[in-house]
């Protein structure tokens, strides 16, 4: 018998048909029956970050070209609809009343081609009385003027309302030799998939289709029904090929939601995908934190106690972005370390700025950029090297569960060892005396060497249970139908390698179903780098009752006990021990069991709890001391995502990690003036990564098991992200630390460095 | 306007706005939808196609441009069912991840390696500056056109 295909490097079965024909996004559906003479749909947006509507002329929009009907708030009778994260912060999904960031959509425009949809919306007229516009989160905190009226505030949610405590202050750090405070801009970043948002619409005979480009087909049903007030049976959503999410495309956004109910109105299949520009404005951001942090401790460097206030800007709508510095930020301010004292209040704020969402590591990223961050002024303070201060701190490893001071549950680390190998790796000493050598010679070109050690939370959403089916066709091909929706993830690959190696199907014979609710109605989609220790456990778990269910039937057809039905995986063939020659085929089972429900099994798999991927990073700068500018020169990575399916997949996904992190670290920022307009609202404009600012990086490799699913997988879809931003961060300001510069924030341009050096000089 | 092009070996005419992008004449008068959209500024290089053997980004082309030209979008690279060895490196070395940047990146990979049959991964990587990609941090795609120029995969 063969090895098992687990932790090999499978390559992509979904490859071919993404480089010879492409995929089918939902802009790509030109075929699609249902959606013939589909029209097109074009938003009107707010131009103003805050201000009363006063009027709407759609009259010149309507005699335009092609276009068959203009819709504002009051035609489709919207009703205001609140949040559900503050019941108070109310809206239409076309603002009627008042509008609170730029980019809002006002009116839908829908006409014959895209093009003339462009033309038209630029003709209908908007009124408005400018309101003063809150782009500042400290601002809008104790500004008089209200975004959301009916909140009473602009603080929306605070984790003192939840009943967690609140900070003590300074009496916190009694005791402590040395206290450092910092604040940190955990800027706003744009998510950017390389497709944008995009939805496609039809009712068939009372039903709505809506195809839709998202991480979770089965949620964003819920959002839609909700929003349409239709019941289950009403609705179908279907999720072609998606061309990236992270974390983006996790909710329904009110472009979605109303397109079934013009259509219904319209009487005709509707179409839409918004342009780039209106993706910077529509498509939520991520992070967008201020953190005011203090840590303190003794010289020798052991720290004491360490306290956070994260400020969390929510944009304009009480959304996703608001609850994930209580939830994921919150939870995880202790870090990788065994400090005796923990406390963090976080304050979610709302802006006239784009609403917040997920994006890749989703309130984790933040945490570790702040503990790492304080850990390095700390260490910088005391005169000691961040890696020996760091040493000092972590929690020794554990392969049971931990429980942090704040209060987190971990299942298993082993910190100092990931230290100790990425180190190793990166020849930490050499690199320190390559530093001290320019350092004494004055180069122009300093290096800096950034090191961080994270922990994070993946798996974390409840209700931490994937549901999986298998079902075997009478050809002998295998259906896997899974919960989780793959935007470039592999599902296809690694959820065949699973049921493969449990069935002795061969790969190229196993297809996998997702994203089509009619199809797969439950399932909790792809997000928090849940996929495969629940959704692949779920296909592990119904693989296995597939192989009992076809050995009772093997057992019928070959006359002999159950207990003697044996499976050769290399064949794929059931037969009684001792005489291989006789076996029945997964095909002959399948046509066996045709009259009898068929060969079939639909399986539940449940996580005790989330798991906590761990790792360290190296990050290795240049800083160009006259112009400020940073060069990446090498970034390793340690990234434990417990047992590996196939190294090639995680390699992947740590690569764009990666990148996704350095982004943030060097370059990538969403801005916008005082007025509230929005100034990297396009590609040309938003500092989006390239390859030629990235090095190629250096994956270490380690392995520790979880407990909490078969497969021993935790996620890798976000870690590679957490542990790279405080790296490059850290790394640029150690490269101009000796020239007296404490912090940089992010992100770390030619410009902030530059100014840094020039302000620690004068 | 009327306009005459070869696209994939096959001699197409058709009548289209003046306005029109290359990149809209080949998705939507074509049905060549293998070729995405990415942006609206001729930043990402999702759009880019071969005019004449050359990549270019067919979102900062008219189609009347391309009248009389020669083309080939990610439908024709592959021949005879074989896959062209730039798509074969990218498949080997796991250089793409949702697809949506993979064939405008394996058309400006081509078209990079005709220019410069042997680069320097540094070249590679300011060769492919012009074109996004979200997922793979692009690690795996400059390890794809370097295994292409290598002849293996």
């Amino acid at each position: 018998m063969g090895g098992s295909i687990l932790g090999n490097r499978v390559i992509r079965k979904e490859d071919p048909k993404f480089l010879t024909t492409g995929g089918v996004y939902v802009d790509d559906l030109l075929d699609e029956p249902l959606l013939a003479g589909a029209a097109h749909v074009t938003y009107v947006r707010s131009t103003v970050a805050h201000g009363r509507i006063t009027g709407i002329d759609v009259s010149d929009a309507l005699s335009a070209p092609g276009v068959i009907a203009v819709y504002t708030a009051a035609d489709l009778e919207l009703q205001a609809m609140p949040a559900t994260f503050n019941p108070g912060a109310k809206r239409t999904l076309l603002s009627s009343d008042k509008v609170r960031f730029v980019g809002e959509p006002v009116a839908a425009v829908i006409t014959e081609t895209r093009e003339q949809g462009e033309d038209a919306a630029e003709m209908v007229i908007i009124d408005y009385d400018v309101l003063p516009v809150l782009v500042d989160m400290e601002e809008a905190m104790t500004s008089s003027t209200l975004i959301f009226e009916e909140c009473g505030s602009n603080v929306v949610f605070d984790s003192t309302a939840l009943g967690m405590p609140d900070n003590t202050g300074e009496a916190f750090f009694e005791g402590c030799e040395v206290v450092v405070k910092g604040r940190f801009i955990n800027q706003r970043v744009a998510p950017c998939p390389l497709e944008v948002r995009g939805s496609a619409v039809a009712w068939v005979d009372g039903r709505l289709y809506q195809w839709l480009s998202t991480q979770h087909a089965q949620g964003a049903k819920d959002g839609i029904k909700a929003a349409l007030g239709l019941d289950d049976a009403q609705l179908r959503v279907i999720t072609p090929d998606v061309g990236g999410g992270f974390g983006a495309k996790i909710g329904v956004y009110p472009e979605e939601s109303l397109l079934g109910m013009m259509s219904k109105k319209l009487g005709r299949p509707l179409c839409w995908r918004e342009t780039r520009s209106e993706s910077m404005l529509g498509m939520g951001h991520g992070r967008a934190q201020i953190q005011y942090v203090t840590i303190g401790g003794t010289r020798e460097g052991k720290v004491l106690a360490y306290q956070m206030h994260v400020l969390q800007d929510c944009g304009a709508w009480v959304d996703m972005g608001t609850i994930l510095a209580p939830f994921m930020t919150r939870p995880m301010s202790s870090a990788v370390y065994a400090f005796p004292k923990v406390e963090c209040r976080t304050t979610s704020i709302v802006t006239n700025t784009t609403p917040t969402t997920a994006y890749r590591g989703a309130g984790r990223p933040e945490a570790t950029a702040a503990a790492e961050r304080a850990m390095d002024m700390f260490a910088l303070e005391i005169g000691k090297d961040p890696v020996d201060v760091r040493r000092m701190n972590l929690i020794p490893k554990f392969l049971d569960k931990h429980t942090t001071v704040i209060g987190q549950t971990y299942d298993v680390g082993d910190y100092e060892t990931a230290l100790d190998k990425v180190l190793d790796a990166a020849d930490y000493k050499s690199l320190r005396a390559e530093q001290a050598k320019r350092r004494a010679s004055g180069d122009v070109k300093q290096l800096g060497i950034g090191v961080s050690v994270y922990v994070e939370i993946t798996g974390g959403v409840p209700p931490m249970g994937e549901t999986a089916k298998i079902e075997v066709q009478e050809n002998g091909r295998a259906v896997v139908y899974t919960g989780t929706s793959p935007h470039g993830q592999g599902h296809a690959t690694a959820w065949s390698m699973i049921a493969s190696d449990q069935t002795g199907i061969p790969m190229d014979m196993i297809d996998l179903v997702w994203g089509d609710t009619d199809l797969v109605p439950v399932g909790g989609g792809t997000m928090g780098s849940r996929s495969l220790q629940q959704g692949g456990a779920a296909v592990n778990l119904a693989s296995i009752e597939l192989v009992d269910q076809a050995k009772k039937l093997a057992a019928r057809q070959l006359e002999a006990n159950e207990a003697d039905i044996e499976l050769d995986r290399d064949r794929g063939v059931f037969h009684v021990s001792g005489t291989p020659a006789i076996a029945k085929t997964w095909a002959d089972l399948a046509t066996a069991a045709k009259g009898d429900g068929g060969l079939s099994q639909e399986s539940r798999f449940t996580a005790e709890g989330a798991s906590f991927p761990f790792g360290a990073h190296v990050a290795v700068v240049e800083v160009d001391t006259e112009t400020g500018k940073v060069r990446h020169l090498r970034h390793v990575a340690l990234d434990d995502a417990g047992r590996v399916l196939n190294p090639l997949l995680l390699e992947g996904q740590i690569h764009g990690g990666l990148a996704q992190g350095t982004a943030q670290a060097l370059l990538e920022e969403v801005r916008y003036d005082s007025d509230g307009n929005p100034i990297t609202s396009n590609l040309a404009d938003y500092a989006f990564i390239s390859a030629a600012e990235l090095p190629s990086f250096e994956v270490v490799h380690m392995e520790t098991p979880t407990y909490l699913n078969p497969l021993g997988a935790k996620g890798i879809g976000e870690s590679g992200t957490i542990g790279s931003t405080p790296a490059v961060q850290s790394a640029v300001v150690d490269a101009v630390s000796h020239l007296g510069v404490k912090h940089i924030d992010m992100p770390t341009t030619s410009e902030r460095v530059w100014a840094a050096i020039m302000s620690a000089k004068s | 306007m009327k306009i005459s092009v070869t696209v994939n070996g096959e001699k197409r005419e058709s009548e289209i706005e003046p306005r029109t992008l290359l990149v809209q004449y080949i998705r939507e008068n074509l049905a060549l939808t293998g070729t995405n959209v990415g942006c609206d500024t001729s930043s990402c290089g999702a759009c880019s196609m071969h005019l004449n053997g050359e990549a270019v980004k067919s979102c900062t082309v008219l189609a009347v441009q391309a009248d009389g030209c020669d083309l080939t979008t990610i439908e024709g690279v592959a021949k005879g069912g074989k896959m062209h060895p730039m798509q074969e490196a990218f498949m080997q070395n796991h250089g793409l991840q949702c697809g949506s940047c993979t064939p405008g990146m394996v058309m400006a990979a081509i078209s990079l390696l005709k220019e410069n049959p042997n680069p320097t991964e540094e070249q590679v990587r300011l060769g492919l500056e012009g074109n996004l990609c979200r997922c793979t941090g692009y690690h795996n795609i400059v390890q794809s056109v370097l295994a292409c120029a290598k002849g293996g995969n």
